[in-house]
């Protein structure tokens, strides 16, 4: 297959650079979108070669939470795929609502918009004091910002719209103040979320979960990271637990994803099989 | 030697890209040994129905890319949306949810470029109508790589910006109405005449 070398060889350069100085390995994405923001990256730091940006980073290993936060994708959205949060709302809440305590693991919270949905979800459901949220990403700049729930109000709308979308029965403005050009979510939603950092490329098992949500993570993924990934939740979740990954993931290639049986496949949400 | 024929084609098409479309897939040969995959913009949130539509038209099998999988020569793929579709190094698909370019998730240019890393000389690009300049920076990475570049003709389109901007940052190797693309895509990537194949 045909190749532009001299740019790849860099960017297997600086993988290895921060795989071997920082423990961050990123050998097992996705190479097409992470060249992309290897590329982006260069640029931010004013590099005009990728083995630059891999020389600066080593001698100046302050840069590495940036260097992080640029190759993580912190994009995301309240209510995403509304369609998806319907079925989580009619769907598995109401079969959750059988366990006197519920885990619910969000992986790859980014700024935490998924999260403070799913927080919304749970309050109206009534499941909220007994649930427990981990919110994780491996991204420390992302996690603080999501700590904060502080988002632009220019995406209110969509934000608004999507609620509705997604079976919202009250005003999302009911959720959140709204200040000049921010919005900041209501401090009672934080009460039983925790974030945290882990790093599904290596952190281990942390709760037994009775939920996951793990959208449009990984995407970011090769085949050998996805299955990687599929087993850590499969060990994760309590026997029938539910997993709700991303509206156009394919988890076919994956061998882990025998553990998972669809229950609703055009949410992608999967029941944990019984081993 | 001449050219390599091409073994993928990508189109990108925005605002007018429904009709250009239908027009082009139509009048395609059943027999196309190459691939085809288009992004198109059209606010839309389900391809699929953009699929069927097209499907009405054309010989071809249409479908929306499916992650991970890799496309079959004489099918014809649809970027789903709110994501960017990319080819990995290894032909298959790829998906991104990185921000939006120039106010686009599916981006031509995120398309155009990782399929040009991926086919080199192998590629075909083609910029159709559209209201802004996506698809100028990935056809120039496409003719860098030695990829062939078509773009259409700008009193063709429904809408010129696009292939405007095409044509002044890449150039093109061939600026053609439908018609006249679809006649040459044929003929680069139709079933191959056998006397002519000097290897028999
Ligand atoms: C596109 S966002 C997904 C946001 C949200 N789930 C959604 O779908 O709207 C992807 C997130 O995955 C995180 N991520 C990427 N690699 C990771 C890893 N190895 N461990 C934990 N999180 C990771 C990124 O930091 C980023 O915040």
């Amino acid at each position: 297959m045909f190749r532009s070398s001299i740019e790849d060889i860099e960017i297997e350069l600086f993988v290895h650079a921060l795989k071997r100085r920082f423990g961050h390995d990123f050998s097992n994405y996705a190479p097409a979108s992470l060249k992309r923001r290897v590329r982006l990256l260069a640029r931010q730091f004013k590099c005009d070669h990728i083995s630059d940006l891999a020389s600066k980073v080593l001698h100046n290993p302050q840069l590495l939470p940036d260097v992080i936060a640029g190759l993580s994708v912190p994009v995301s959205e309240m209510f995403r795929d509304p369609p998806v949060f319907r079925a989580l709302r009619d769907e598995v809440l109401p079969r959750l609502a059988s366990y006197p305590e519920i885990n619910i693991w969000q992986a790859g919270c980014a700024f935490g918009q998924e999260v403070y949905s799913l927080a919304i979800l749970l309050k109206e459901a009534g499941l909220y004091e007994r649930s427990h949220i981990y919110a994780t990403d491996f991204n420390d700049v992302a996690l603080a910002r999501a700590q904060e729930g502080i988002f632009a109000a220019r995406d209110a709308k969509l934000y608004s719209r999507n609620y509705q979308e997604g079976g919202g029965t009250r005003s999302l403005s009911d959720y959140y103040h709204a200040r000049y050009e921010f919005i900041k979510m209501d401090e009672s939603l934080k009460e039983r979320i925790t974030f945290a950092n882990h790093n599904l490329v290596c952190d281990s098992v942390f709760c037994e979960a009775h939920l996951i949500i793990c959208r449009n993570v990984l995407i970011y993924f090769n085949d050998e990271l996805q299955d990687h990934v599929l087993k850590l939740f499969s060990d994760s979740l309590v026997r029938g637990g539910y997993l709700c990954i991303g509206n156009r993931e394919n988890i076919q290639f994956s061998a882990s994803a025998t553990d998972f049986m669809a229950i609703d496949r055009q949410s992608r949400i999967y029941r944990r099989m019984p081993h | 030697m001449d050219s390599p024929r091409p073994t993928c084609i990508v189109i990108g098409a925005s605002a007018g890209g429904i009709g250009a479309l239908r027009i082009l897939l139509s009048r395609m040969d059943p027999r196309l040994c190459a691939m085809i995959v288009i992004v198109s913009h059209t606010g839309s949130t389900d391809m699929r129905n953009f699929c069927d539509v097209l499907a009405e038209q054309s010989a071809l099998p249409i479908e929306e890319a499916c992650e991970r999988t890799r496309p079959q020569p004489g099918h014809v793929y649809v970027a789903p949306s709110g994501y960017h579709l990319l080819f990995e190094p290894d032909g298959r698909f790829g998906f991104s949810v990185d921000s939006k370019i120039g106010f686009s998730r599916p981006s031509i240019d995120v398309l155009f470029e990782s399929a040009a890393e991926a086919f080199g000389p192998t590629l075909a690009a083609i910029v159709l109508t559209g209201a802004n300049s996506d698809g100028a920076a990935g056809l120039l990475r496409v003719r860098e790589l030695g990829g062939l570049a078509i773009v259409q003709d700008p009193d063709d389109a429904e809408i010129d910006t696009m292939p405007r901007a095409a044509l002044e940052l890449a150039g093109a190797d061939h600026c053609l109405d439908l018609r006249s693309m679809a006649t040459l895509v044929n003929s680069l990537c139709g079933p191959r005449d056998e006397s002519e194949d000097p290897l028999r």
